[in-house]
Parts: C-alpha cells; structure tokens; sequence
C-alpha cells in the first residue's frame, strides 16, 4: 500500500465516523414515528376503515405510554348547527378556573405548561390589549379598577391561520370549529404568526401528562394527546360540544360568565345575547376576521 | 445516446474528483468547514430529538433566526441575477463568464435556504405533505407554498443554466442559444419573485403590524441587492487571489454601481419606514419602538439595529464617494453592507414582528447556543458547497478541465494548476 493511498484510507474512515459521531443523538429519537404514522393519509382523504385503522393505533399509543386504554372517537359536525361563544366582561372576576378546567379537559402537557385560555387583567376603561397583565398574581380576584378578559381560539368565520398553512393540516369545520390535524402538521407555526388572538400553541418538547390526569374520553380532532413539533389550539372542547355537552372552561366558570350554543337556533342563549344585548365586541374587529366569539356586558 | 451519457458522466466524475484535489490552504478549509459541519448536524440530531425547545424559540416569538437567515438568504440567491442583467440586456461582456460565478452563488444560497427552512419544521419527516400529487399543498391560497414552489424552480432554473453552460464550456462547444438564454430571461423575472414571494410571506399577515406594510416588499428588494452583489464582490476578491483566473478591475467596479445605487434606495426605504412609525404615533408603532428605542424596559434588539444603521449608513457614504473607485475600500464598503443587512433582515424584520405579541406581552427571544450551532453549520455546508462549486467552474472556464484533457490524470492536472498559482504569485 503506498503512503497516499493509506492516508486517503484514513482521512475516509475518519470522516465515516466523525459522521456517525454526529448523528449519535439520533439513538435516542425513540417513538418519533413509525411506518403507519409515516404513511396515514390526510384526515380528509380516511376512508372509514382507514379512521378505524387510526384509532385503533392511536388508542394503542395512548395505552403504552399513559397506562390506559382511551376511547378515541371521530365526531363529524352536526346538521344545522354552528357554534358561537358569548363571554360577559362585567360578570368574568379574573379566577382563572376556565384555564385550567380546559388544562384537565384537553390533556394539555403539563410540562413544559401549554394553555389555550389566556386570562388578562385590563385596567379600568381601556379595551387595548396592550394594556393588560398577563402574569397578575393578585391574592383575591377581583381587584377594584381592573377587569378580566380571557382570550382563547376566536373560531374566526375568516380565520388568517387557516389561509395560511401550506399543507391545508388546519381547517374550519361545517360547525364553526378550526380544528388541526395532528398527524398532518409540518409544525412550521406559520399560522401562529398569523394569528391575531395569539391562540395558538407550539409542542416545542414531548409533551408531558402525568399518568392519572389524563382524560380518557377523546376525539381525533380534539384532546387525543399531541405529539412534539404539531401546533395544538382551542377546539370548543370538540368531544364535549359535538356530543351536546358544554365546554369544560364554561362548566368551570362560577360566575356564569361564559354562555355556549348554536346560533343558528334563535331560541339558544347565545343567539338571545346577541339579539338582546345593547353592545358586543368581536375582539380587533378590524382585522376583519369576524370571530365566533363575542364579549358582552351587563348593564 | 450511450455516447452521450457516457461522456457526461466522466464530466460530472471528472468535477466531484476535482473538489477533492488542492493545495493545502484548500483542504485547510475545507476541512474546516466539514467539522463546523458536522458540529451544526450533531446539534440538528439533538434538536431533532428534543424538539425546538433546544431553540431560543418560544409561543410569543415562534420564529427566530433559522427565519432570519432563509430571509437574508433569499435575498443573496435573489440578487445573483443583479450579474445576469448587465451581460444579457445591456450586453456588458466584462461580466459575460462572471455570470456563472453569480449563478453559481445562488444555487449555493438556495441550498441554504432550503436548509434553514428544514431544520426550522417541528415534524421534518412529514415534508412530503408538501409536495403536490401525494401531499396536500394549499395553493394558491398559503404564501409559504408558494415559496416552496418557486424556491426550488429557481435552484432548477440556476442548475440548468450553469451546468450546461459549464458542460459546453468543458466539451469547447459553442452554446445552442435558445437551449439556454429563455431561461436566463426566465430566471431574472424568477429572481424578483423569489424574494417578492418571501416578502409577501410577512405582509399577508393583517394580525402582525410590523409586517403589514406595503414597502416590505420593496425594501427587501432594495436590500438584496445591495447584499447580494456585495457578496459577490467579495467573492470574486477571493477567486482573484487564490486562484489563477483572471478578472478585471472593470467587472467588480460594474458590481460597485449596482450595490451603490441599490444601498442609496435601502437607506431612503428605511427612512420612509421610520418616519411613518414614528411621526404618526399610533399603537401599530409598538414593534417599532421595541427595535429601536426598546419598550417597558426590554432592549435586546436595540444594540443590533443600531449597528446595522450605523454599518449601512457608512458603506453608504463610502460607497457614494469616489473612494470606493479603489478595491481595499470596496472589500471594506461590502463587508459592512452585507453584515448590516443581515442584521436589518434578521433580527431587525423577523424578531420584532413577534414583540409585543398580539396580546401586548413583551417577550424577549435569544438564540440558543445549539440553534447557533445549527446555523453555523448550515452556514458552513453552503460555504463548502461554493467552494466546491468554484472548484470545479474555474478550471473549467479557464480551459484547463476539458474534453481534450481527458487521458490525462486529474492530480497532475493539480500540479500544473498549483505551478500556475505559483507563476501568478511571483511573476
């Protein structure tokens, strides 16, 4: 063997395992994917079969890491239905309870923290949310001169998130709700930046869900647990909602300030609220998104 | 057929046996830049396994500088044609060959961009929903698809320009020209809608202020073309001095004019931009005022945009001056155009965007050491893929890597290549 050849020998075995060094930390990567999650075709193009075929694997998943087996379930839209919500600024006294019933309901990680409702304590006379606390830490709620106004998913009519994801894995349902396909999500949080309302959350790590909080009663748009690098948000409590229940955050409220229903039926709450009241707001009207979730006051 | 074939494949065997011979500065460099490589693929691998939160990425600011990067680069990829323009319109033919050095850098800058785009995705290994046929592409409605979309037919577009005419340069063919000038016409109007495109990827969002204005677009304009002929400037410099071929003074003072003029427009676009943040008042300022005064006591991005301004606003007057007409102030003028538009488009357009939040929250962002790694090392790959690239195109252009030559064993084609170096140096 000549010198050259030897030293090319071991320039290239050098380089081969400088590359293998490099990739090390891949060994750990672990149950990123698999083949069929790989392979599973966009939520819109399953076959019912293939949907039994998704939810028998995603039960399988939840059963081996959270120790339970969930009951996963794909909930269509109902006929003659569309969701709005109506939130009363003068009733809401800042408790946050909403946030967290929504915690528990939607099998959001606990760590690091993820929260679709974000509450902010606003000065006394001002809309500008520019203005509110976000990290009040007030002994007692309420405080004299503040009130409390909780921002979570808007379900614009004219949502901006769903215009611009390139891969269509967001999408406005029949009955209002925009909901994400998890398994479909490139995780490019172009929709987060395009979102007015901030109400849209980034699964930057494994989400973590300590055993015994995780909420068994599931749907494939709504609470399943989410997988690291997908975008998760507000879905009106999908599994809840579509099945004629309430939200978790409006069952949590001890004030009666958040109401729920279907404007299309002009006996509902909301659809009276939106009738009756004097003043309502759509959160930044002018952004031209025309929310499905309106803030009203009383007298 | 098989003739054919055969011959282009001991071409493109040829070029790859060719990046791996040089002097000892070269594989100085290159090994260099293969461990900063590596270095930025180990961080990828641990990103890969821990998430984006190994990034200084968070909720409120959700891009951060793998966006800003894309961004600059685009602009550099852009401005490539800036070369195109003055030898295929105004039949300038001291930049005729320079054009593929120009070429060339954009495909390297679109490697980079492609790059950062990835490493930036939260499920990477979903990309194929991307691509149109099996996957869902939200066109033409998503600006982000559309980006996909002409990014990567302006790589094929520069690939096909300077691969073939690289290829007739090697077999001493003349070039058939309808087989190549439409698209170098294509590839002008293409190089303003890349970088038109990304711009748009910002204004579209009526929820983001900072972004929402029409003279983004422009500016972004305006300012690739100031950095990317600057790049090439400085490029050319480096071909100039190590190796034998030949440029003239003439090309790189033709480049002058162009970063000139286009760094006059950027500082005025800036100017326009800050008047109308500022004078009026309004709340949609709040972005603006974080950049550059600070706001509720953070002031992480002050320091940067100040240096950015002060770096564009000297190049500015000396690149106005007839100073310039010299090449050590040029190299100069150039390096502090390029640094300060990196600055003005990444951490100056990108980060800001995002503070305060749509809600009013103020959250500082910092890029992680592991993300830094990361971009360094892509930063790196497109250095090594330029210098590969120039490696193989310089040889080839001066004649010296042809068909003729075939026989002949590449090293003592090296040979002759270092005592031509040596000539050059010491005439």
């Amino acid at each position: 063997m000549s010198r050259r050849s030897f030293l090319r020998g071991c320039a290239a075995f050098g380089g081969v395992s400088a590359l293998a060094a490099s990739l090390a930390p891949l060994r750990e990567l672990g149950d990123y994917t698999n083949t069929e999650q790989f392979l599973q075709k966009y939520y819109k193009e399953l076959t019912p079969s293939d949907m039994t075929k998704v939810i028998t694997r995603i039960e399988g998943e939840v059963e081996r890491q959270y120790g339970i087996r969930p009951h996963v379930r794909d909930l269509k839209p109902m006929d003659g239905v569309e969701f709005v919500y109506a939130l009363n600024l003068t009733r809401c006294i800042g408790c946050r309870k909403c946030v967290h019933a929504c915690v528990k309901e939607n099998n959001q990680s606990r760590s690091p923290e993820i929260q679709y409702i974000r509450v902010l304590k606003m000065p006394h006379g001002s809309m500008d949310v520019e203005k509110g606390n976000h990290n009040y830490d007030s002994k007692q709620v309420p405080e004299k001169g503040f009130f409390y106004m909780p921002i979570q998913c808007q379900q614009c009519k004219n949502p901006p998130c769903v215009k611009v994801c390139p891969v269509n894995a967001t999408w406005q349902e029949k009955d209002g709700i925009t909901v994400i396909d998890y398994d479909w999500c490139i995780g490019c949080r172009y929709c987060e930046a395009a979102c007015p309302y901030w109400a849209r959350r980034f699964n930057f790590t494994k989400p973590q869900i300590p055993k015994d909080k995780i909420n068994p009663d599931m749907s494939y748009l709504g609470n399943r647990p989410r997988k690291q690098g997908v975008m998760e948000k507000c879905h009106f409590c999908i599994q809840r909602t579509r099945v004629g229940k309430y939200p978790a955050c409006l069952e949590a409220c001890p004030v009666g300030a958040r109401k729920f229903g279907n404007i299309l039926d002009p006996n509902s709450e909301v659809s009276y609220i939106l009738r009756e009241k004097r003043v309502f707001i759509q959160l930044k009207e002018e952004m031209g998104t025309s929310p499905r979730f309106f803030y009203y006051f009383d007298k | 057929m098989i003739y054919f074939i055969r011959n282009y494949v001991t071409f493109l065997l040829r070029c790859a046996r060719i990046a791996f011979i040089g002097d000892w500065r070269y594989y100085a460099w290159m090994g260099a830049l293969t461990i900063i490589c590596l270095l930025g693929l180990n961080a990828y691998a641990k990103q890969l396994v821990h998430g984006l939160i190994t990034t200084g990425m968070s909720d409120e600011v959700s891009w951060g500088v793998y966006i800003a990067n894309f961004t600059f680069l685009v602009g550099v990829a852009a401005a490539a044609v800036m070369m195109v323009i003055p030898v295929y319109i105004y039949g300038n033919e001291e930049l005729h060959d320079l054009v593929i050095f120009g070429e060339l850098l954009a495909v390297a800058a679109i490697i980079m961009c492609l790059a950062f785009v990835t490493v930036d995705l939260g499920r990477p290994d979903r990309f194929w929903h991307l691509i149109p046929g099996i996957g869902q592409m939200n066109f033409p409605q998503s600006m982000l698809s559309w980006d996909v979309l002409v990014l990567n037919g302006y790589l094929l577009l520069n690939i096909h320009i300077c691969g073939y005419l690289l290829y007739c340069r090697y077999q001493n063919k003349k070039t058939t020209k309808w087989f190549y000038i439409p698209f170098v016409f294509l590839a002008i109007a293409w190089a303003v809608s890349i970088h038109t495109v990304t711009a748009f990827l910002y204004v579209g969002l009526g929820g983001r202020p900072f972004w929402n204005a029409s003279i983004v677009g422009p500016r972004f304009l305006a300012s690739a073309f100031t950095a990317g002929p600057a790049i090439i400037i400085i490029a050319l410099q480096v071909i100039r001095n190590f190796t034998t071929y030949r440029i003239k003074d003439k090309a790189l003072l033709t480049l002058r004019s162009i970063v000139q003029v286009s760094m006059i427009i950027n500082v005025f676009l800036l100017a326009c931009e800050v008047f109308k943040e500022f004078y009026s008042g309004t709340a949609h300022s709040a972005s603006a005022k974080y950049l550059f005064f600070g706001l509720h006591g953070h002031y992480a991005l002050v320091p940067w945009i100040w240096t950015a301004i002060t770096f564009n606003l000297i190049a500015m007057v000396i690149l106005s001056l007839p100073l310039s007409r010299g090449l050590r102030w040029l190299d100069v003028a150039c390096v502090l155009s390029i640094i300060g538009i990196w600055i003005e488009k990444g951490m100056g357009l990108v980060i800001p965007g995002f503070i305060p939040t749509p809600l009013g929250a103020v959250v500082d962002y910092r890029p992680s050491f592991n993300e830094t790694l990361v971009c360094l090392g892509i930063w790196a790959f497109g250095f090594l893929c330029y210098t590969v690239f120039l490696r193989m195109s310089v040889p080839i252009l001066q004649g010296r890597l042809s068909k003729n030559n075939e026989g002949q064993i590449d090293s003592e084609m090296y040979k002759l290549d270092k005592a031509s170096i040596i000539n050059s140096n010491f005439p």
